[in-house]
């Protein structure tokens, strides 16, 4: 297990070795919403087109979704603890509409952009500059 | 009340025009009619007035002493508030069983009350009135004579009916004064002064008396200033108002003693009614000085005697205190044998001379005459009317209204001052050239004379003359108007010869210098002045010979008789007898209007007949007489001040030998003045030129009128400048320092505080603003606008902030 200990706190050394012995759980679940996440945010920073900047807003947002509805099914967590209900799902189901919305304002933006700039690289969007 | 109606029938003329005066009419034409109806009005009520009291008190010849006055109140609607004589009426009738000639008689009057000012307790200001035979006289010559001055304003003031030019006002432009007329201002403020007049003449406590004094010298203010323009006329009018306070500071000393010692400021008893509804007969002046139960002798009264004396008042009700009537028992029985002491009699006297004050102001008496040659400058109505006929008489009518309540001291005080005046006004008139300032001088020494004769005992003599003197002095200034009119200058030696062209004033205006000085053929008949000169004249020898020391007196008068018809005849030769002088003023001159001269010619047939008595006895003589204040009747003996003084019996005077030399005396002064005067101003036996220029020191002291105006000015006008620069110099000098330097203080630490406010304060909030400024520079460079990089921002932060939290959460756990 040394192998996956390079770069990472000695905490999470056994985390990771357990993660692949252990049957399907939370901790899953939230690794793969971490991985969801971190795609997000890295495709937000690299992406020069505004359009894929937004699929990377869309990642970050469900890869938090994945998180919420995981926590929130008790099948997934096991006996014993607390139950949350459906919290979990319904915040989920919010942030699929905010995504929506938010992804409708988005697009409306960047149409608008392109229509003055004749471009949507975002890195000619500078005109807020301080 | 008839006379109450005729007071202020003027009063709504001077409330009507003050209002409506400038619609009245082109430039207010019909405020002459407004201001002459309302006068009419007066005359008309004051007739029936007049009429009224003759029916109830018919005039008689009176035999001194011994006739009734058949008081009897005729008019059931004052009956309540009258001072009822009948009881007087029965202890006289008793008295009359003697057939004592020296028998008190009490005179007819009515007295009451219109409206209170003020009552506190026992002590009231009211307006009211006193009305006896004088005060229906003085109403009826009053509004006669204003009635025709307001005729022949209407003709007079004509120029005032449009724009005026006046040639007297001298523009810094070095043109003339150009100014709207003011017709009905001139009217209004006749009006107004009617009606103050007829106040005083009704007036029936001091008070009210005063109230009216100061309107009759504020509406003699507005008319002496009537072309205020001028700068003489503006500082006439207001000499001649303060000249006149400086007597009515010592009039208000005066109400002050009667007032503090008294309580009352009434003439007659009046009915005083409490708060708590019960009425009270309060003794009047005339009854506290001269008690009925002492057969109206006069005495000091109580009141007075308990203020003079007022420590031992208030030690014995110190000592009586608590018991039943705090000692007043006690007090009461000893006043006799104080006033026996004397105490109080300061107070009367004090109290005396004090009214007289006032009276010597309003009269233009020495040493307060001044004032009166200098108020020509009025329009000439308004000298004929204020400042001859009526105004200046009210100063002699109150000394003979307050007639009972002056001592021998103070009547002799009073008969020095009428000397005095009497003397120095005629020497005055004899060298003046300006005719009006030798009728006004003439005026003065009329006034000296009526002084002189309430001085000496002659109350009916002096009210007399008031009376003649009212119409022979006014018709004498209309006449005088009329020839400035015609002549347009008042300077009497570039007249002459007018009487070929102005028949009608010669005429009258020769009435009125005949009437001035007591022409007639002696005993037998002669003009108004004749009678109440003669009667002066006799007065005063009576007096002379009853006091030898103040025999004086009587050489005054004569003297004064002489000077008087010396000036007027050389007034009336200069006017209009010869040959003109200046020849371009004859050829203008004219006749005046109808309008003006039909009140000369109804004054003069007044100025001839006003002192007839007809043979019923019916006379103003005797109708003064009616009046005569009780008591006044008897020789009176007193003084104190000036030893023993003896004010004889009017009556004495018409006594054989001291009649027939007083009227030999003033006949053979009249007709020397008058041959004097003819001799050098219509003959021309003697050039004045040279009586002038051989008595020069004489005549420039006369011809500047005693250095009168100088003297004053010199005691009194100049030390007030020196006090008032002095006292500009202190404020310039000192206050002005003072509050300068404060001011400069101030503005240094103003200057201070600029700078502190301005370095200090304003640097720190500009470096506080600069500070922020540059730091919002700096921050501005990480706003760079790239999406990217604030993504890495935010995911950098976060894992910084995670690592953190782990970090911290580890510490947390460890410990």
């Amino acid at each position: 297990m040394t192998y996956l200990a390079v770069g990472l706190p000695p905490v999470a050394v056994p985390l990771f070795a357990g993660l692949l012995s252990s049957p399907v759980g939370v901790a899953h679940y939230l690794v793969v919403g971490a991985i969801l996440f971190t795609a997000g945010v890295v495709c937000m920073a690299l992406k020069r087109n505004a359009l894929g900047v937004l699929m990377g807003i869309e990642l970050v947002l469900n890869g938090a979704n994945v998180n919420f509805v995981a926590f929130s099914s008790p099948s997934l967590r096991g006996e014993g603890a607390a139950s949350l209900g459906l919290d979990g799902q319904v915040i989920a189901l919010f942030v699929i509409l905010l995504a929506a919305a938010e992804a409708a304002v988005a697009l409306a933006i960047t149409l608008n952009f392109y229509n003055n700039h004749a471009t949507v690289d975002i890195d000619r969007a500078e005109d807020l500059k301080g | 009340m008839l006379l109450g109606l005729a007071w202020l029938t003027p009063l709504v003329s001077f409330v009507a025009i003050l209002f409506f005066g400038p619609r009245m009419g082109h430039h207010g034409k019909n405020a002459a009619w407004v201001a002459t109806a309302a006068i009419v009005t007066s005359l008309v009520l004051s007739l029936a007035a007049f009429g009224t009291w003759l029916a109830a008190h018919p005039v008689t010849a009176v035999a001194h002493g011994s006739h009734d006055s058949g008081a009897s109140p005729a008019d059931a609607g004052h009956s309540e508030a009258t001072h009822d004589a009948h009881g007087a009426d029965a202890g006289h009738d008793a008295h009359a069983g003697h057939a004592d000639h020296h028998a008190v008689h009490v005179p007819a009057a009515y007295s009451g009350d219109w409206y209170t000012l003020y009552q506190g307790g026992e002590l009231r200001l009211s307006i009211g009135w006193y009305i006896d035979a004088l005060t229906v006289l003085m109403f009826v010559v009053v509004t006669f004579i204003a009635t025709c001055i307001h005729i022949y304003a209407s003709g007079y003031m004509h120029d005032e009916l449009h724009d005026v030019t006046d040639h007297e006002v001298h523009l810094s432009g070095g043109g003339h004064l150009h100014r709207p007329g003011r017709f009905p201002r001139f009217f209004q403020a006749l009006s107004l002064f009617c009606f103050s007049m007829l106040g005083i003449v009704i007036a029936g406590n001091l008070a009210m008396v005063f109230i009216f004094w100061e309107l009759v010298g504020i509406s003699s203010w507005f008319l002496i200033g009537f072309y205020f323009e001028r700068k003489s006329a503006s500082t006439a009018a207001n000499k001649a108002f303060i000249v006149n306070r400086v007597g009515d500071f010592g009039m208000l000393i005066g109400l002050m003693a009667l007032w503090g010692a008294l309580g009352t400021l009434h003439f007659a008893d009046s009915t005083v009614t409490a708060i708590d509804g019960s009425a009270a007969t309060k003794p009047g002046l005339f009854s506290l000085v001269r008690p009925e139960s002492s057969g109206y002798a006069l005495q000091v009264p109580d009141g007075m005697v308990k203020f003079a004396n007022a420590e031992e008042v208030g030690r014995i009700a110190s000592e009586h205190a608590g018991r039943p009537g705090d000692g007043a028992d006690e007090i009461a029985s000893r006043i006799d044998g104080w006033r026996s002491q004397g105490l109080g009699r300061w107070l009367l006297f004090i109290a005396g001379v004090g009214i007289f004050c006032g009276c010597v102001g309003k009269s233009a008496q020495f040493p307060l005459f001044v004032w009166l040659p200098d108020a020509m400058e009025g329009p000439t109505p308004v000298s004929a009317l204020v400042h001859s006929a009526t105004m200046v008489a009210a100063g002699v009518y109150l000394v003979g209204r307050f007639y009972p309540v002056l001592t021998p001291d103070v009547l002799l005080v009073i008969a020095i001052v009428g000397g005095i005046t009497l003397f120095i006004a005629a020497t005055i008139a004899l060298v003046a050239n300006d005719i009006k300032r030798v009728l006004a001088y003439s005026t003065v020494s009329q006034l000296g004379y009526m002084m002189l004769a309430l001085g000496v005992g002659g109350w009916s003599a002096g009210l007399f003359h008031l009376v003649t003197h009212a119409f022979f002095k006014s018709l004498l200034f209309l006449c005088s108007g009329s020839v400035i009119h015609a002549c347009h200058t008042n300077d009497m030696r570039k007249m002459g010869g007018l009487a070929r062209v102005m028949p009608w004033t010669a005429g009258t205006m020769l009435v009125g210098c005949l009437a001035i000085i007591g022409a007639g053929i002696p005993f037998v008949i002669g003009l108004s002045g004749y009678y109440s000169k003669d009667a002066i004249l006799a007065q005063a020898l009576s007096y002379s010979q009853a006091n030898p020391a103040w025999s004086i007196l009587f050489y005054a008068v004569a003297g004064g008789a002489f000077l008087t018809a010396f000036y007027m005849f050389r007034l009336w030769f200069m006017t209009f007898a010869g040959t003109p002088r200046d020849h371009h003023i004859a050829e203008h001159a004219h006749e005046s209007p109808t309008v003006m001269v039909a009140p000369l010619a109804v004054l003069s047939v007044l100025a001839i007949v006003a002192g007839w008595t007809l043979p019923g006895g019916f006379g103003i003589a005797n109708l003064i007489e009616q009046a005569r204040p009780a008591g006044t009747e008897a020789t009176t003996v007193g003084g104190f001040l000036f030893g023993s003084l003896t004010v004889p019996a009017e009556h004495l005077s018409h006594e054989g030998a001291v009649h027939i030399t007083a009227t030999l005396t003033a006949f053979v002064t009249a007709a020397a003045g008058v041959l004097l005067a003819a001799a050098m101003y219509l003959w021309r036996l003697i050039s004045p030129t040279v009586v002038a220029y051989m008595f020069r020191p004489v005549y420039s002291f006369l011809a500047h009128r005693w250095y009168f105006d100088e003297l004053y000015d010199a005691i009194f006008v100049q030390p007030a400048f020196a006090v008032a620069s002095l006292a500009s110099g202190t404020d310039r000098g000192v206050i002005d320092r003072l509050i300068d330097g404060i001011a400069w203080s101030a503005r240094q630490l103003a200057v201070l505080d600029a700078w502190i406010d301005r370095n200090l304060v304003d640097g720190l909030v500009n470096a506080t603003a600069t500070a922020t400024w540059n730091v919002g520079l700096e921050l501005k460079k990480l706003q760079t606008g790239r999406l990217r990089q604030y993504v890495m921002f935010i995911v950098v932060g976060t894992v910084a902030l995670f690592v953190l939290a782990s970090m911290l959460f580890r510490a947390a756990l460890a410990g």
